[in-house]
């Protein structure tokens, strides 16, 4: 009488299909506990089944890069024998069921992702994305979202000592029960230093450290590949609970036993815990591996086997050590006053051996659960789309007042009090932190820095998401040329709906290929990333929301000013004002703030100008040529002005411009390849960009206190700084506020 | 010379106060561990920043059972050179070597900036190189900053010259603006504010470099005086 019904196959989220591949590949009916292990294995989160076949496109080879995707982090080369590790994770499903504990266990666990390859972690970034704020229907839970997720990172960065120094957040409709939280972590280390996931070495003990298992987040994988129904909320037991402290014991005791020379192998337990860390190691090397549960730490009593297989308590890593020097290595865990214990050992046979009391409860081939998970072509047809191509008139009313709004948008606004909650500084590498175009972050003891730079944009994506995406490209090694910055390797965060409708694949293949080309094109392969679907809450799937995360490398040195410096300088438009059409205009702030609207196609872009572009502010930047520089991007020319405005002193700028665009647009258009710099030597910036093909505008001067926007002498916007910049920095906390009221 | 910077389970700015006095002051520093029950030969010992044990229970508070405490509470007994900063402020007021106690931020977040400071005396081994009034900037980063004594202490503490630092603006509630005090003895001090943040023109500027050289010639000038004693 088989014990496994159709029902529980069903339950634990596997097709009638996969199951028969199950039986297919053990020869026999698993039993409950092996049942548990490929459901989290093959599930989405674990096995990217819909995407694998399409993240093959992604060029991943070039000459940073130092191991590309399917370690637990990208590594790159940075020169002076240094290397660093870097990666992006979702926690979209845990940050909405429990805000503050999923926001905090996705900086935990991007952390033990950098940590676990020897790299001591020293930047997180965040993408967050949530539904407005202002809805009367939802607005109070979205406040709820953003402030829990807010303090959630806050908790765990700060407490672990890693500052969080830059990263992005905005609101849409879609993000309604359905936020994003895209955490990003950068470690350093040298060469010589790199460990690897690997069970090398058949005898070798495998132990166990950290936190002892208890009965949390036991299907969180599985729940991440789940869409969200009105019974999600009865899942947070699946959410874990973080505890900083005892991962920054973790860190540092992990660091410290790397360095002793008798750690063969590492890797955390993530997502499937101690499953996915015992059979990835297994297959990554050719072992096996044999493992007794009753020597597994546990929290809970009567913790069954499957129980403990399936656990994502957090703060746990697995290793493997050199026979015969594991009490050296169990000594540096003592020190630190954490668990460590040896729970099996490397066998030859590749299997995933489990016992429990002595019985054998689980074995299947490492490989099968790692390496052979289905690999789904996923039909696809036309991406979905609802915008309209062509959109309403658009004819302003007051120029001024559309910048007033836009400064005041969620997605413009100061997110000082976000990022204030934010430890930016721990570790004194902090060169240009929140706020600046690209986050910088010195290499001690080197001449080197990195900028890490994250962005995303579902508008455009929601119109046409190849060009979204490599829109996305663009503007992200943008930020890092406008700091000075040579953008040199990518990791991504695929958020998506459904990859069963034909309609969302489509967008994520478009997307994926999007990516790909701009990747290539722009010289920053794919090191790795992360793929979240399923995004969806009652069928309504999220803007597809691709989050791109570039780093570059630029000589150490004071940062290029993001605000105007001081008066009497030239400020100038590298790239020109471009030209955009009225349907160019459907995707931006401007369509979304004032005319409340989405239609028509993203901006153009040229991605060899962008380029050129690019590496004509690189230069200014580093040659001191430009003191003050920033990019065009969301709320287009009018917007970067302000925010160029923005600085300590209030320094605005008198702008004539000279063009026959439409004032909405010319103001408004957010086209790619433009930067706004300001300097005192004009014609070095025009010497440059005539080298490099660049158009270069000459635009006006930079004026106490004050900015001024003309073309052919009417003028656009004329206001005090103060009265923008007040608008701008106060504007989040009024919306949190309001409710608070309420 | 040399100083030692105390490593707490969960401390994590260890690592900064080393660099600023080791790679940007050239000072030898030694770090010492919790289980420490000796000082060694050290010429002054920082409390640095951090989350000791997690801030478990309440900051600072598991810190004083540390064992290393037993040996800093005597070296600042025998008039020896105590500086601790944000969490090393709050275990020096668990440890009943600082009065008063640090509270929740008054906006219950947790707070990065950076604030104007004002040294209120320079008659401290902490402050001798600045001067009264003198406005230092100097970032914060804590979530448990806001300090409060009862009213009696409070007098006292501004009746002994006994605050170092205000804050010009107070960004977290405190009592009287206070930033930063000394004990009666004037050898131990406790503020918020990360001097060893700013401590580098590239990062968070140089106004931290006061308090950090002070302390350093305060040190010299003391071997001094015992030589010639």
């Amino acid at each position: 009488m088989s014990q496994i019904t159709p029902e529980i196959v069903a339950a634990h989220q596997l097709t009638p299909s996969e199951y028969e591949k199950i039986l297919a590949l053990l020869g026999r009916e698993p039993t409950l506990t092996e049942l548990g292990i490929f459901s989290v294995m093959w599930s989405e989160h674990c096995s990217y089944k819909s995407t694998r076949l399409h993240l093959k496109k992604l060029p991943t080879e070039g000459r940073h890069i130092l191991q590309g995707p399917g370690e637990n982090a990208g590594i790159i080369d940075i020169g002076d024998g240094l290397a660093i590790a870097f990666k992006i994770e979702s926690h979209n499903h845990p940050s909405f069921i429990e805000p503050f504990q999923g926001a905090a266990t996705g900086v935990g666990g991007i952390l033990r992702d950098i940590f676990t390859m020897g790299a001591r972690p020293i930047a997180i970034l965040d993408s967050i994305r949530f539904g407005r704020l202002d809805s009367e229907k939802t607005g109070a839970r979205n406040r709820r979202i953003l402030e829990g997720v807010v303090a959630g990172i806050s908790h765990y960065g700060n407490c672990i000592g890693v500052p969080t120094v830059g990263g992005e957040c905005v609101f849409d409709e879609s993000y309604d029960g359905n936020p994003l939280v895209n955490v990003f972590a950068l470690g350093v280390f040298r060469h010589s230093e790199i460990f690897y996931g690997r069970a090398l070495g058949v005898g070798n003990p495998v132990i166990y450290v950290g936190a002892k298992t208890g009965r949390d987040g036991i299907h969180g994988a599985s729940m991440a590949s789940a869409e969200f129904t009105e019974t999600s909320k009865q899942k947070r037991p699946n959410v874990q609970v973080g505890d900083p402290f005892l991962e920054k014991l973790l860190l540092e005791a992990c660091l410290e036993a790397m360095r002793l020379g008798a750690v063969v192998g590492i890797q955390d337990m993530g997502a499937a815990g101690l499953t996915s860390s015992t059979c990835e190691m297994g297959s990554r090397a050719g072992t096996g591996i044999e493992i007794e549960l009753d020597r597994v730490p546990q929290r809970e009593s009567n913790m069954t086997p499957y129980e403990i297989m399936l656990s994502e308590s957090q703060e746990r890593m697995l290793l493997v050590a050199q026979r015969g020097r594991e009490h050296e290595v169990l000594s540096v865990f003592q020190k630190w006053g954490l668990d460590a214990t040896e729970i099996g050992s490397v066998t030859a046979d590749g299997m995933l051996r489990v016992k429990h009391h002595g019985t054998v409860v689980a074995e299947i081939p490492n490989r099968a659960l790692a390496d052979e998970a289905p690999r789904y072509n996923r039909p696809f047809s036309r991406p979905f789309r609802e915008a309209p191509l062509r959109g309403p008139h658009v004819h302003s009313e007051n120029l001024e007042e559309d910048l007033k709004k836009l400064l005041a948008s969620g997605d413009i606004c100061s997110k000082r009090w976000i990022w204030q909650q934010y430890d930016f500084q721990v570790r004194t590498n902090t060169i240009a932190g929140p706020g600046a175009d690209a986050a910088i972050i010195r290499i001690k003891g080197t001449n080197t820095s990195v900028a890490v730079s994250l962005d995303g944009n579902g508008r455009y994506c929601a119109l046409d998401p190849r060009e979204g995406t490599r829109l996305i490209v663009a503007e992200c090694c943008r930020n890092l040329s406008t700091v000075g910055a040579l953008p040199v390797a990518t990791t991504n965060n695929l958020n998506f709906g459904n990859p069963e409708r034909p309609e969302i694949m489509a967008q994520i293949v478009e997307s994926i290929e999007g990516l790909a080309e701009a990747c290539r094109f722009f010289e920053v392969p794919v090191t790795g990333g992360n793929v979240s679907l399923y995004n969806e809450t009652l069928g309504t799937a999220i803007l597809p929301t691709p989050v791109v995360g570039i780093v570059g490398i630029l000589p150490t040195a004071p940062p290029v000013a993001s605000t105007f410096s001081r008066e009497g300088l030239t400020v100038m438009l590298l790239g020109g004002l471009g030209s955009a059409g009225a349907d160019e205009l459907g995707g931006t702030q401007y369509a979304k703030v004032i005319v409340q609207s989405l239609w028509g196609r993203p901006p153009q872009l040229d991605m060899d100008y962008e380029k050129r572009v690019q590496t004509c502010v690189r230069e200014l930047v580093r040659e001191r040529a430009v003191e003050c520089a920033h990019d065009l991007s969301d709320g287009g020319l009018a917007v970067a002005l302000a925010e160029l405005s923005f600085g300590a002193n209030l320094i605005g700028a008198d702008i004539h411009l000279d063009s026959e665009l439409p004032p909405e647009l010319l103001l408004f258009h957010e086209g790619p390849s433009r930067i706004l710099v300001a300097t005192g030597t004009p014609n070095r910036v025009f010497a440059a960009a005539e080298r490099h093909g660049v158009l270069t505008l000459e635009m006006g001067t930079t004026l106490a206190g004050h900015l001024r926007i003309r073309n052919r002498g009417r003028i656009l916007i004329d206001s005090p700084v103060r009265e923008l910049r007040d608008i701008w920095e106060g504007a989040l906390e009024q919306m949190l506020h309001d409710t608070v009221m309420v | 010379m040399k100083i030692g910077v105390v490593v707490f389970p969960g401390s994590n700015c260890d690592h900064d106060a080393w660099y600023a006095f080791s790679e940007v002051l050239q000072i030898p520093v030694e770090l010492i561990w919790h289980t420490a029950t000796s000082l060694g030969n050290v010429d002054a010992v920082i409390l640095p920043g951090g989350f000791s044990y997690g801030d478990y229970l309440r900051c600072g508070a598991i810190a004083k059972f540390s064992p290393v405490m037993g040996a800093i509470k005597r070296f600042a007994h025998d008039g020896g050179f105590v500086l601790g900063i944000c969490n090393g402020f709050q275990v020096l007021t668990e440890s009943g070597l600082l009065p008063g106690a640090l509270v929740r931020n008054k906006n219950l977040k947790f707070i990065c900036r950076e604030v104007p400071l004002r040294i209120e005396t320079s008659d401290s081994p902490f402050t001798r190189q600045g001067r009264r009034g003198q406005i230092l900037q100097i970032p914060v980063a804590h979530g448990e900053g806001c300090y409060i004594a009862d009213e009696r202490t409070l007098d006292q503490l501004e009746a002994e010259d006994r605050v170092v630092l205000r804050y010009v603006e107070n960004c977290n509630g405190s009592l009287r603006d206070i930033a930063g005090i000394l004990n009666q003895q004037r050898n131990v001090m406790g503020m918020m504010p990360h001097p060893e943040r700013a401590s580098d023109p590239l990062i968070g500027g140089t106004d931290g470099l006061v308090i950090l050289q002070s302390m350093l010639a305060a040190i010299v000038e003391r071997a001094a005086v015992s030589v010639l004693s």
